[in-house]
């Protein structure tokens, strides 16, 4: 189990800032989720994570600076899911999730039949064989979000990032998704951060959640004391109920600002 | 796995393919010996094999100093130019691009104009060619400038962007040299000769001087399949799966362009090879490079073998060159790959 630490952690393009001085520690194994407003930089949080924007501070992972790090070195710690991946039409659900094993091939080597068994195991544990050969044009939004999660797991990479990974889907694949990613890290001890728009979805599958605004950490902990009215009316602008289940789930629920008949 | 059986037959299919078409280029030409005795004097060459197949001395120089050399050259030509555009739209993450429409071929034709211009009788004896080096030279000036212009307005990845780039380059080359040959017009003879190629006049020593050029270049883009498909994906999904996007674009295009301009020195400007012959191929067996860029280099060899024939057999009054017959059937091409990519144009 590997821990994510930020410390000062800036991201900025040309003028504007995005992430400002943001500190925290994700502990191993926990599922950290960023919520906020479009705009707050969530993603841009998950991209410095992920070496793709250069950013001013300090990343360590399990204490070691990210910096040191080639970008292959990187991808062997960090398996990304973008918000909305790329997926060739014409590529096969196998080829697509054995991309995951290039941090472990050499520049002009190719996969072993080991990748490839691994590669095989992952779309089994998935649910996913029956598609393996199928292009990628052909399958459901439901099934490619599977896909794109298999090959991070190709990855073998203790911490996982996953930018709104559930943006596209309906409600059942939504849960079915979330319920995958926190089984996966049950089993395999992953560290999870992701960003989320779904408020409940947020504080219901992560361990804590860290609400950004304009780029600051302005409230950070469990769901139940960063879900608040006052706060979410104060940062996302909105007017919501928030109701508390008996066990412990948070429901945020908007309102209208006429009241239903 | 019944897929992947019937997929491990295209490469074999296509080697066989190639073999039939560079017989079939080796036993057509006007002078020479009867068609049915080419393959008995090929087997007579074999080590450890001695037939008599009957061919005077004079046609049997026909077949081995005419012929021949003319079928490899097409071959060699045909392979790196389809390989060249397969690799640049990988990298390029663009179904319409070519060395032709990159500015590739102008600028390696810049780049050789200088060198006959300034003076080529002397640099003929050199013990390095100069020619290719030059256009090498100017055709990975075109092609960088192209990328940079395409980069500079938006993403380089939008199709029309990079297209129109490699319009206004092409287009900047051409002037240049236009220009030069109007204040040197003794030497107009000679570059138009070059632009033209001289496939149909090939000998053993065009094969030598492209040979290494296409060896080192086509080994580079062969190793970079895998890489290929991993770009697929797109820059940022690359760079965090560990590829290190900008190293791999660069030396591809450098591999690629480093080819491309050794060929065109010799073979003359043919184009749409490398537009036509990768599409062909993705649309039989798929685009994953892997497959993609091998079956590439076959089918590219096959596929000019063939396209010169026309020009060998109408050799009256004057023979039609290559170029002219890859157009005849690239430009309607071209046309179809625009429509049935019209999004990719967006």
């Amino acid at each position: 189990m590997t821990s994510l630490a930020f410390s000062s952690l800036t991201v900025s393009y040309g003028d504007s800032v995005a992430v400002d001085s943001f500190s925290d520690v994700v502990r191993p194994g926990e599922w950290l989720c960023l919520i906020g407003p479009n705009g707050a930089g969530k993603s841009s949080l998950l991209r410095s994570v992920a070496g793709l924007v250069k950013y001013q501070g300090q990343i360590t992972v399990d204490g070691a600076s990210l910096d040191l790090r080639s970008t292959r070195r990187r991808a062997e710690l960090i398996a990304h899911v973008p918000q909305s991946p790329v997926l060739p039409d014409d590529m096969t659900a196998f080829e697509y999730v054995l991309l995951g094993r290039n941090p472990y091939v050499s520049y002009f080597g190719s996969e072993t039949k080991h990748d490839r068994e691994l590669v095989r195991q992952i779309l089994e544990r998935l649910d996913v064989s029956e598609f393996a050969q199928r292009r990628l044009g052909t399958l459901s939004g439901g099934e490619r979000q599977r896909i794109v999660i298999a090959r991070a797991l190709a990855q073998e990479a203790p911490i996982l990032l996953l930018d709104e990974p559930t943006s596209a889907l309906d409600i059942g694949h939504q849960q079915q998704a979330l319920e995958l990613v926190d089984r996966l890290r049950r089993e395999h001890g992953f560290t999870v951060l992701s960003a989320m728009h779904d408020l409940t979805l947020a504080g219901l599958y992560s361990d804590r959640l860290v609400l950004l605004h304009h780029g600051y950490c302005v409230s950070s902990g469990p769901a139940d004391e960063v879900l608040r009215a006052e706060t979410l009316s104060e940062f996302y602008g909105v007017s919501v109920t928030v109701h508390r289940d008996p066990d412990g789930t948070v429901v945020v629920v908007p309102r209208r600002s006429t009241p239903l008949a | 796995m019944i897929e992947s059986t019937r997929r491990s037959w295209w490469l074999p299919g296509a080697g066989l393919l190639l073999a039939v078409a560079f017989l079939f280029g080796a036993m057509i030409g006007p002078a020479g010996p009867d068609w049915w005795r080419v393959p008995l004097e090929l087997l007579d060459r074999l080590p450890f094999v001695s037939i008599d197949s009957g061919v005077s001395p004079l046609e049997s120089s026909v077949l081995w100093e005419i012929r021949m050399p003319r079928v490899v050259l097409a071959a060699l030509v045909g392979s790196m130019l389809s390989l060249a555009g397969a690799s640049y739209q990988g990298v390029f993450r663009n179904p319409l691009v070519d060395p032709y429409l990159l500015g590739v071929a102008a600028g390696a034709g810049l780049g050789a104009t200088l060198v006959i211009v300034v003076n080529r009788t002397a640099t003929e004896s050199w013990p390095i060619d100069p020619l290719p080096l030059a256009a090498f030279i100017g055709g990975l000036l075109a092609v960088l400038l192209t990328y940079l212009v395409g980069a500079a307005f938006g993403a380089a990845r939008v199709s029309a962007t990079l297209v129109l780039a490699g319009v206004a380059v092409t287009s900047l080359a051409t002037a240049i040299q236009t220009f030069i040959l109007q204040r040197n017009s003794e030497v107009v003879r000679q570059v138009y000769s070059w632009i033209l190629g001289r496939l149909s006049t090939a000998t053993w020593s065009d094969v030598r001087l492209v040979l290494p050029y296409v060896i080192v270049s086509s080994g580079v883009l062969l190793a970079h399949r895998r890489l290929l498909d991993v770009m697929r994906i797109g820059d940022d999904e690359a760079q965090s799966l560990g590829a290190r996007v900008d190293r791999i674009r660069l030396t591809v295009v450098v591999a690629a362009t480093l080819g491309t301009s050794a060929v065109v020195s010799v073979s003359g400007l043919i184009g749409f090879v490398g537009i036509m012959v990768p599409h062909l191929v993705r649309f039989l067996a798929g685009a994953s490079y892997r497959r993609l860029l091998p079956l590439t280099v076959m089918v590219g060899a096959t596929f000019l073998i063939v396209a010169d024939v026309p020009g060998r057999i109408l050799s009256d009054p004057a023979e039609t060159p290559i170029g002219v017959v890859t157009a005849f059937l690239g430009a309607p091409f071209f046309i179809i790959v625009l429509r049935s990519r019209q999004g990719a144009l967006r």
